[in-house]
């Protein structure tokens, strides 16, 4: 994984780790691996994963079991709720950046519905 | 609990020159932390204070409470700037020394990381390249079960792709109850796996900071924040 070294290291891993769960990447209930393991692969401290797991604990996408190590929630709900917030935000994102270039909100609907772009 | 590493009002001159001014710093157990600092600013003077391998002007240093000195040694395991191996001796024959050397080495876990190295552990170090021979040192100095590893620029002079396995090693070896010192000056390379950073400049502590919110509180990396304080 591409660090921006700008933002705080925990934020990127959070924000990763979410987007892994609410795809699916890591099923409902799957166990994550080991903080030491996370750490090993991403190249970064276990305290820095620690973290970004304690954040994603707090939102309630995983809990930990104890001894057994931390698995992804088996709320589906929860899950479809982070999800759509996270689409909201990639819209929000789009809709704006196509007015900062001029393109009102039913232009920008309409571009997508047009757009053959390389799907 | 007793802090592992304590500094107390540290002072250290050679002659009429002063290289550290008043250090005071404690470090506490599970943390990875840069010593960071331009070249001549003491850090390793600092670092060699801290092994009671040169004697302060004035100050105490401290590890888990008690003073400096052979107790510490085995608490300690320090990866210095220069080799102190003798290059004559065989991977094997290094091994063998430090097993004898300190009770806390663990050859099993030192032959362990030199296989995934495809090294051969017959060759004598003076037959390897530098960034080998950095290898093998760190990899020794990794493989002691201390509480506090001070590894004085581990990243000198070795291409990218060494100082990915040997961040890797650090990290893969640090255990939860232990600390690890790193002091570079190549900070944009291990900024990364650091929890907290010291700046030090001129003989002196500039800042101690946790790295994540120090990057949030001045927006942007280490690495810039640190050019900002301290441009030439």
């Amino acid at each position: 994984m591409q660090f921006d070294n700008n933002v705080p290291i925990y934020i990127q891993i959070m924000e990763e780790l979410e987007i892994d769960i609410i795809s699916g990447n890591i099923a409902c209930g799957e166990r994550l691996l080991s903080v030491r393991e996370l750490a090993i692969n991403l190249k970064v401290n276990p305290n820095t994963i620690q973290r970004a797991l304690a954040s994603l604990e707090e939102k309630g996408l995983i809990y930990t079991e104890r001894t057994n190590g931390k698995f992804v929630t088996k709320d589906k709900a929860l899950i479809e709720k982070y999800r759509t917030e996270y689409a909201e935000k990639i819209t929000r994102k789009y809709l704006e950046n196509m007015r900062k270039i001029g393109f009102e909100r039913e232009y920008a609907i309409n571009f997508i519905i047009k757009f053959e772009g390389d799907e | 609990m007793m802090e592992l590493l304590e500094c107390v009002e540290l002072n250290k001159s050679f002659g009429e020159k002063t290289v550290l001014k008043n250090i005071n710093l404690k470090i506490s157990r599970g943390k990875i932390i840069g010593l960071l600092g331009k070249n001549g600013t003491g850090k390793s003077t600092l670092i060699k204070l801290i092994n009671d391998l040169l004697v302060p002007t004035s100050g105490e240093v401290f590890i888990n409470g008690k003073n400096i000195g052979v107790e510490s040694k085995r608490v300690i395991s320090y990866l210095p700037e220069r080799t102190y191996l003798d290059k004559s001796m065989t991977v094997e024959q290094v091994i063998a020394y430090f097993a004898d050397f300190y009770d806390n080495f663990e050859s099993e876990t030192a032959k362990k990381l030199l296989a995934d190295l495809n090294l051969d552990v017959t060759q004598k170090l003076s037959k390897m390249s530098k960034g080998m021979q950095e290898k093998v040192q760190l990899v020794l100095v990794m493989s002691r079960k201390a509480e506090l590893y001070i590894l004085d620029e581990p990243l000198g002079g070795v291409d990218p792709a060494t100082r990915d396995y040997i961040l890797d090693t650090i990290l893969s070896n640090f255990n939860e109850g232990a600390s690890v010192i790193i002091s570079t000056h190549l900070i944009s390379d291990i900024e990364r796996i650091l929890d907290e950073v010291i700046f030090i400049d001129d003989g002196e502590i500039k800042l101690m900071a946790d790295c994540d919110e120090l990057r949030q509180r001045e927006n942007g990396s280490i690495d810039e924040i640190f050019r900002r304080m301290f441009k030439c």
